[in-house]
């Protein structure tokens, strides 16, 4: 008996064959090209110094306010997620599909789209600064600078904060919640000591796929700043597409990864066991 | 036994799968013509009269400025059989031997283009043996005349502060600094690292007040109030007067660029004839006036000149006046130092 | 105070949901909008709408867009749920090692995959709409197996095995037993894949070959000279129609939940 059930579960593992396969084509042979590229120079003698290239005073400033931008966004949507997962809690709104209805329709208008949809609410003569103007409300600067390209990344990754923490939270079980609340426990206590811990696997999910997006883009940058506020996306992408530098965008590439590979262990560094796939 | 073969077959079938989509996509029949242009410039409804006339399929792909023209060129990842681009960056692309003469003889429609325009283009391509001119223009300000304080006609309204916040400069690095040189009275194509520098201070200490730096976006900005002024290509300021006739376009008086941009047949093409028939195309009447109808930038075509209205011939940002190019440079393509000056000069604006 | 409660939350869901949706609000106003300049209004129209199925670059995109989501997703199911019955029967250290390595395209930067996966398909490929297809199911892959291992985690694989040990073949059993299992973390898979493929710009930008447009990079191209207004009517229809699917697919799971 033993021995057959072992003998399924071998089996079993060469169902992952044509993934492996795949993984090793089209995850790890690129990673080894793009090291490769940054490793050398356009001679192909190796070098360190496309990847120190992040250090220079240019580039740092980049990564620096990236970094700013990354931060800050990812601290706005968890701000923003919890009291709508609470409210939606409250309001018995658990149905799984009706929140993937209100949060993932968006994406169904291109993001590209959306994003110059926020240009045209945010510039001086926009949309915002004329609803405000009704109530003599003296008008916004806000189109091309930080701000504005903050809440484009915000608006765009909310949905990415907010589903894994919905679904953290909504696994929740309504007894314990009872059952604090009988022996006493304030709003705030069972929020504190039961739900934000149970939430935190979704929440660090949700950390990772809203702080690594936002550090990188280039879309938004480009289109909510206005071309005077580079994040190191953009520096990335212009070594490519118009300085024609593949190895020092290969070596920016790289650093970066490593970058946000150590700044994400940190971050799942107590991620449980069998929880790191919550994303629904 | 039969799970392990089934496993193999389904690793096979994946491979063969892959294969065949890549399979069907690769390799160049030889009715294909690769191309590379500008983004929206050219209508796309002549792509599909050429090749409905000719039978020769084209790929058209698409590059906001010269450098990523250049890029997308030199990466070697797509060969194209035909650029187009602008001035400065079709000499470079002569003067590395990237470029096939163009065999003007099989050409029928080369008289519709004026004399004057290949003139122009004897800047960078001294016997006109490489480049056909496809639109030319000029650049200046385009500006809101409800709004200025002072009739514009210098490049200092963008420098001196009177309009700070409001002012959008282009995103380019040979235009903003051909905004800067001309300003302090110096040549486009400067090979002089200190007037450069000079250039790039000027450029720095103007950031603060510049709202954005855009490419062709900047039209629409002014169109809609966002900003007074910004530097535009004449073509531009045309449709910015249709969408808002509060806007008027000016070239300063300090002079400014005069730019071509045009088409070549690159090294690698494979079929010239093809590649000339495409050409020769583009300068028939019809064709040409399609794209002008398309785009509005002023066209080298005269027999498209002829036709149109009265009230559009004397439009200056169509059908620039002769006198228009007197101070007015054409980019060359400088030496690659001074490009990288210029590079890294340009990426210390950006970045600050 | 419950109701106060239900106030404030109604209230800041209110707030949410027109945070949502203003920007999309504003782009179906565009597409009635008769003046090409985006920044003017010219009055309501339904033009764009009729010269939409005239313009057949915009047409084409669209249909490289949804063949390459369809593809890209439902290959991505092939490859990612036998993946993740296979790792899911992995010894410890092996299933972390190959979970990390899903975990790779999630945790790299959107313009990092696309810069390797250029690099790779430069030197092996020409870039094409295969490249583009190849590099969408590489980042649709790691969101199928995401979605599935959950499901493979609560269930009960000794049934699967009991059903065999009971005679019944691989295939009658992976299609009685497994399946109807697994089918909800396939679906929501395939649907998440299928979304992201679909608003996917930065990996497409990189890896497409010439003339090969989805409706992200034609709306990239279009920025600078003005978004053609047929593309706002594109996106709308996109979108109401998703919309109308999305709200029948939930009445119905709605009904069965109940």
């Amino acid at each position: 008996m033993n021995e057959a059930k072992s003998n399924f579960t071998s089996r079993r593992i060469l169902l992952a064959s044509p993934y492996i396969v795949w993984v090793a084509g089209f995850t790890i042979l690129p990673l080894i090209i793009i090291i490769h590229y940054a490793f050398t120079d356009a001679g192909g003698a190796f070098t360190f110094s496309n990847l120190g290239l992040i250090f220079s005073p240019i580039h740092l400033k980049a990564v620096m306010f990236s970094l700013e931008i990354a931060i800050s966004s990812t601290v706005a949507c968890i701000l923003l997620s919890y009291p709508m997962v609470m409210a939606m809690r409250h309001l018995g709104l658990g149905k799984r599909t009706f929140s993937l209805f209100i949060l993932i329709l968006p994406m169904w208008m291109n993001f590209i789209l959306r994003i110059l949809a926020w240009q045209m609410i945010l510039s001086n003569n926009g949309i915002l600064n004329m609803i405000l103007s009704w109530f003599s409300i003296a008008p916004l600067k806000i189109a091309n600078t930080g701000t504005s390209i903050m809440i484009g990344v915000v608006y765009d990754y909310l949905p990415y904060m907010m589903l894994p923490i919905y679904t953290a939270i909504m696994d929740i079980n309504e007894d314990l919640i009872e059952a604090a609340r009988d022996l006493g426990a304030g709003s705030l206590t069972i929020f504190l000591k039961i739900i934000l811990p149970l939430s935190l696997p979704g929440l660090l999910s949700g950390i990772v796929m809203v702080f690594v997006p936002s550090m990188t883009s280039f879309v938004i940058s480009d289109i909510l700043g206005g071309g005077k506020l580079q994040l190191i996306g953009n520096v990335i992408e212009q070594e490519f597409t118009t300085a024609n530098n593949w190895h020092a965008g290969s070596g920016l590439s790289v650093a970066l990864m490593i970058f946000v590979l150590i700044s994400m262990a940190f971050t799942t560094k107590e991620h449980k066991e069998g929880r790191e796939s919550v994303i629904w | 036994m039969t799970m392990t073969k089934r496993l193999i077959s389904i690793t096979i079938l994946t491979a063969l799968l892959s294969s065949m989509l890549l399979g069907c996509s690769s390799g160049q029949a030889k009715g294909e013509l690769t191309v590379v242009n500008y983004s929206e410039y050219l209508d796309p409804e002549m792509l599909d009269l050429f090749t409905k006339e000719t039978g020769i399929k084209v790929n058209y792909e698409e590059a906001l400025t010269p450098e990523e023209m250049y890029a997308k060129y030199s990466s070697g990842a797509v060969k194209y059989d035909l650029v187009c681009s602008s001035d400065y960056m079709m000499e470079k692309l002569i003067k590395d031997g990237e470029l096939k003469e163009i065999p003007w003889d099989s050409f029928e429609n080369k008289g519709n283009i004026g004399q004057k325009y290949f003139d122009l283009a004897s800047a960078i391509d001294a016997k006109n043996a490489y480049t056909l001119p496809y639109f030319w223009g000029t650049l200046g300000i385009l500006y809101d005349t409800t709004k200025v304080k002072a009739p514009v006609d210098s490049w200092d309204v963008l420098f001196n502060g009177d309009y700070a916040g409001q002012v959008i400069m282009q995103n380019s690095m040979r235009d903003s600094f051909m905004v800067a040189l001309k300003k302090l009275g110096y040549s486009v194509n400067t090979e002089n690292p200190d007037e450069l520098k000079e250039a790039q201070e000027l450029l720095l200490k103007q950031k603060p007040d510049v709202q954005a730096y855009l490419v062709d976006e900047a039209r629409d900005e002014v169109v809609a109030g966002n900003a007074i002024m910004a530097v535009v290509y004449s073509g531009e300021a045309y449709l910015g007067h249709e969408y808002n006739e509060n806007l008027a376009y000016v070239v300063p008086k300090e002079g400014s660029n005069v730019w071509i941009d045009c088409f070549g047949i690159t090294k690698h093409c494979q079929n010239p004839e093809n590649a000339a028939k495409f050409l020769d195309f583009l300068c028939r009447e019809d064709v040409a006036k399609a794209n002008f109808e398309y785009i509005y930038y002023s066209t080298p075509n005269e027999k498209v000149i002829e036709g149109l209205s009265d009230d559009e011939k004397a439009d200056e940002t169509l059908v620039p006046p002769a006198n228009a190019m007197d101070n007015c440079e054409v980019c060359v393509q400088q030496s690659p130092e001074t490009t990288e000056l210029m590079n890294e000069l340009w990426k210390e604006i950006k970045a600050e | 105070m419950k109701r106060f409660k239900d106030i404030i939350s109604g209230i800041y869901i209110g707030f949410i949901a027109v945070l949502l949706y203003a920007p999309i609000l504003v782009l179906i106003v565009e597409s009635f909008n008769s003046s090409r300049s985006r920044v003017t209004w010219g009055g309501f129209t339904l033009s764009w709408y009729v010269k939409l199925f005239n313009n057949n670059q915009i047409l084409e995109a669209f249909i490289t867009t949804v063949l390459l989501a369809f593809g890209s997703a439902a290959i991505a199911i092939l490859i990612g749920v036998p993946g993740a019955l296979g790792i899911h029967a992995m010894g410890r250290k092996r299933y972390k090692t190959m979970m990390a390595l899903t975990n790779i395209p999630m945790l790299n930067a959107d313009i990092v995959t696309g810069i390797a996966l250029m690099l790779w398909f430069v030197h092996f490929i020409p870039l094409s709409f295969g490249s583009v297809l190849l590099a969408h199911i590489s980042f649709n892959i790691p969101y199928v197996i995401l979605s599935v291992m959950p499901r493979i985690q609560q269930m009960n694989v000794s049934i699967y095995e009991a059903t065999r040990d009971l005679g019944a073949g691989p295939v009658y059993a992976f299609f009685h037993v497994l399946l109807p299992e697994l089918l909800p973390g396939i679906l929501s898979g395939f649907f998440m894949a299928f979304t992201l493929s679909m608003d996917d710009f930065v990996i497409t930008y990189f890896t497409k070959g010439a003339g090969v447009n989805t409706l992200s990079t034609m709306i990239y191209g279009q920025i600078k000279k003005g978004i053609k207004p047929e593309m706002y009517a594109l996106s709308t229809l996109i979108f109401v129609l998703v919309s109308l699917l999305l709200s029948i697919g939930t009445g119905i799971s709605a009904k069965k939940e109940h």
